[in-house]
């Protein structure tokens, strides 16, 4: 079963067919589209152009193709149509009408989903945001921006950074990525360790239901009254409801960062140090990790000057040019009692671009030696000396390459296994290797999945981490929100699991 | 009166399954807000001890029932705490008893801190708990970064065992600071004094701390604002922001441990309110908003924290503050507002929109179809 997961990250993957219900040879299992929905296309489009305008509309197979996946290229199915509101009211009618005849809808923010998080059915509606994206309201005096959920992670900071202020949660995607998919799959990014991932910075939302109703949870205002929903929809994969608008707290920039790079002889060294420093009072602003693999494939490729040692700290801090110094000395101080092999502190900007190079470099690196696979799971910080070794033994035991360069500060790996995809058996061997790296993640004490979501990719890994009821009382919320399932049903749970719900 | 005190999770899940009554879920008893429960005593102080404390991952896991100070005393022996700064409700309720991580989670109870670190809620990985039909569940885990499934680990937090009996939480802890520097100013009106604070929060210097409390300890108001970190940072950042509120008048620092510990409990427990008659209400708003409400409240007096976005307010003493009179002033305003101490057989809680209604007696049903986990609990103030 988990072998769905690795195949699905494989390049040049073939597509598979969608539309004639589950295709026995794909490995992607999906729900039989209903044949009664495809009957009753004419008279769904017909309805939808009495409540929105005709070019928000696609229907047409040679248009609506630009939809049939998110960044999980893997995976392919044309939906039935799309929908793409310029207004909350029209989000509400799209839904109405989906829900009164029954017809699935896969909300859609950028379609930058690793995890398939916004991939069609062949009977579905895709409801995009994207023309959903002006800044609402600006407010410095009391720390929050209001926009469309369609607007981009980084143009959020780009309203606000004119004044000196920034949206904290980074994902490596910001530049694309819109505010919906952030919120749908709870976003996190490099900053992470000091400012918290999407949902320790949303303060409210107006969300559309299934049924057409929309609601307001939050606002400007701190900690939303009732029950948590605001946290409970931060992170649902787009299963409970529609994100129009949110309110979001933004920061002031800090005067200034700087990082420093450490090297060490044994990631088991490195893994300490972090602990050591977090242990110190210090908060870094971001830890990066980098093993030799790693390190000497960004070396070959971007030339950053990088040691060639086995494991490799980025710390950045933040503040004045004075308490900048003040954290370095302490960090350093740490480090020294390590016995580093590198201890490189920058004293320029053109020095710090250079420490940074490399690791930006890292994953474009590992792509010129072979094809990779990435995974995303999350371990306690203090297992990391152990699982780096256990990754390195398997390493060994399956012939197959690791590199190692992930977020250390908050557990959150991605490991990169490197393959041939043409050399026969190396893709079963990967695949095998990718499953007890993810095994061991959730057997020390972590989980599958650290910020890229379950979507369809991790769905039946899901029983790996949860037992039956954990499952059943997740499902249940659903029920809620979505008592048909309409909404992106076939994500997050395994579909066994999900079957009796859905149907 | 009876009462349920089971050691253990599967005995916990045994009460439950087999409860034909309501039960009112207790942690250490020391926050008894909301309308009151009828129902038979469930009490977590069983389920109590720290299973797993590692400090160079900055994460604790503790069964519910655990005291709340032998948390913070294992904490402190790493020179670590929980950041978000939780409230002691005792001088406020009058109220006695243990408090307990178990019930700081249900309640979502944080402090001063808050503005800059978050709630409990974002300090709270993972979560164990007893459904209404007895089903023991897990969610969330115990590391920073998680997005496998939803997150119920927040839904939990501040569901004050509506939902569910927690049986143990993982928590995410922070480094204590090495220094602290609180800057101090009296006499500023309400207006200017969130002003203050607003031009504070929203400068580069990371503000750990805003309040701003009418009646200081000899009668005048008080404006406060809390830096923390290392020595020089600290000392740093102070001289920063007496440059730049200089407007507001001359803000002295105080720098000693012990005046700057006790100043932030004084905010963080709402000590000027201690003993005191007169209902009290606490309110969630946008910090500009906060003057002008106040304003609405006549012969009432305010302590605000969360540099205005938080308010309590606190009744005359032959006045009762109604939810009607809290409505009134807060209309056009964001926000919300809890009765924390006063006539409360009506309900305390803030009134929902129907929709969100829906979907909380929706999550109930499902949770706890019996309704038998302190039932009522929420209602909204009448």
């Amino acid at each position: 079963m988990v072998i769905f997961y690795y195949q699905s990250l494989l390049r040049g993957f073939q597509q598979r067919n969608c539309g004639a219900g589950i295709d026995k040879g794909a490995l992607m299992e999906m729900p039989i589209p209903d044949p009664e929905i495809f009957s009753r296309k004419p008279e769904l489009i017909a309805k939808l152009q009495q409540v929105m305008p005709k070019d928000a509309i696609i229907s047409e197979t040679s248009e609506t193709r630009a939809y049939e996946c998110d960044a999980l290229t893997a995976y392919k199915c044309v939906p039935l149509a799309v929908v793409l509101p310029r207004s909350t009211q029209e989000v509400s009618d799209a839904l109405r009408i989906c829900h009164q005849m029954g017809v699935p809808v896969v909300p859609r923010g950028a379609g930058t989903s690793l995890a398939g998080g916004a991939l069609p059915t062949a009977d579905s509606v895709i409801l995009g945001v994207a023309r959903l994206n002006d800044v609402l309201e600006t407010d410095y005096d009391n720390r929050f921006i209001r926009v469309q959920s369609g607007r981009t992670n980084l143009s959020v900071t780009g309203a606000v950074e004119e004044n000196g202020f920034f949206y904290a949660p980074d994902p490596s995607s910001q530049l694309a990525c819109a505010i919906a998919g952030n919120i749908a799959m709870n976003s996190g990014g490099a900053h992470c360790l000091k400012y918290g991932v999407t949902t320790n910075n949303l303060m409210g939302v107006t969300m559309v239901l299934m049924d057409g109703t929309i609601t307001e949870i939050g606002g400007p205002y701190l900690d939303a009254e009732g029950l948590d929903l605001l946290g409970l929809i931060c992170g649902s994969e787009g299963q409970l409801g529609v994100v129009t608008e949110a309110t979001l707290r933004i920061l002031r920039s800090p005067e200034g960062a700087r990082p420093v790079l450490i090297g060490f002889d044994s990631n088991e060294v490195a893994g300490a140090c972090v602990s050591d420093i977090i242990k110190a009072g210090v908060l870094p602003v971001a830890i990066e990790f980098m093993d030799r693999p790693c390190i000497r494939a960004t070396e070959a490729f971007a030339h950053a000057g990088y040691p060639d040692c086995e494991a490799l700290l980025i710390i950045e801090v933040e503040g004045s040019a004075a308490e900048i110094d003040e954290q370095l000395e302490i960090i350093l101080e740490i480090a020294r009692r390590h016995d580093p092999v590198e201890l490189r502190e920058s004293a320029s900007p053109e020095e710090s671009a250079k420490i940074w190079l490399g690791r930006k470099s890292a994953f474009g690196a590992m792509g010129q030696i072979n094809d990779y696979m990435c995974l995303d799971g999350t371990i306690p910080v203090s297992q990391l000396p152990f699982v780096l070794k256990r990754i390195g033994e398997m390493s060994r035991q399956y012939g197959l390459d690791v590199g190692n360069v992930f977020h250390a500060g908050d557990g959150n790996m991605h490991p990169l296994i490197l393959y041939d995809a043409n050399k026969p058996g190396d893709l079963e061997l990967c695949e095998a290797f990718g499953a007890d790296i993810l095994r061991l993640c959730v057997e020390v004490g972590g989980c599958l999945t650290g910020e890229h979501g379950v979507g369809v990719e991790k769905r039946d890994l899901m029983m790996d981490q949860y037992a039956a009821d954990d499952l059943d009382i997740q499902m249940a919320v659903k029920d809620v929100f979505d008592r048909e399932w309409l909404l992106n049903p076939a994500k997050v749970f395994p579909l066994v699991s999900s079957e009796s719900r859905r149907i | 009166m009876r009462a349920f005190i089971p050691k253990s999770e599967s005995e916990l899940a045994g009460i439950i399954a087999d409860a034909e009554a309501p039960l009112r879920i207790q942690g250490g008893g020391t926050r008894p807000f909301g309308r009151p429960v009828n129902g038979t005593r469930l009490s977590t102080s069983g389920l109590s001890g720290i299973s797993l404390y590692e400090p160079g991952a900055l994460t604790m896991v503790a069964g519910a029932g655990t005291p709340l100070a032998e948390i913070e005393t294992a904490l402190d022996a790493e020179g670590q705490r929980l950041a978000f700064e939780p409230m002691d409700h005792r001088g406020l309720l009058g109220s006695s008893g243990t408090p307990t991580i178990g019930g700081v989670i249900a309640a979502n109870i944080s402090g001063p801190r808050r503005i800059q670190v978050g709630a409990a809620r974002d300090h709270l990985l993972g979560v164990r708990f007893v459904d209404g039909m007895g089903r023991a569940i897990k969610n969330g885990g115990r590391v920073m970064k998680n997005v496998t499934g939803y997150d119920l680990v927040k839904l939990m937090a501040g569901s004050f065992g509506t939902l569910g009996v927690l049986t143990e939480v993982s928590l995410k802890v922070l480094p204590k600071s090495r220094a602290t520097g609180v800057l101090l100013l009296e006499g500023l009106e309400d207006m200017r004094a969130i002003e203050a604070l607003s031009m504070a929060l929203s400068s580069p210097y990371e503000v750990t701390g805003a309040a701003h409390v009418q009646k200081g300890l000899d009668g005048d108001p008080v404006t406060m604002i809390r830096i923390e970190g290392f020595e020089d940072s600290v000392a740093y950042r102070a001289g920063q922001l007496q440059k730049l509120l200089a407007g507001f008048g001359d803000f002295t620092v105080e720098t000693d441990p012990v005046k700057t510990t006790a100043g932030w409990q004084w905010v963080r427990d709402v000590a000027p309110f201690h003993g005191r008659v007169g209902d009290v209400w606490r309110l969630s708003v946008k910090p500009g908003d906060a003057p002008g409400i106040m304003a609405g409240l006549p012969g009432t007096e305010a302590l605000y924290d969360w540099g205005g976005g938080l308010i309590w307010v606190l009744s005359s003493e032959n006045s009762p503050l109604s939810a009607g009179d809290i409505t009134r002033a807060m209309a056009g305003n964001a926000g919300h507002a809890t009765l924390i101490r006063g006539e409360a057989s009506n309900g305390a809680f803030p009134r929902l929109s129907p929709a969100i209604a829906m979907l909380h007696a929706g999550l109930r049903q499902q949770f706890d179809p019996r309704q038998i986990l302190n039932p009522g609990l929420m209602e909204p103030a009448a």
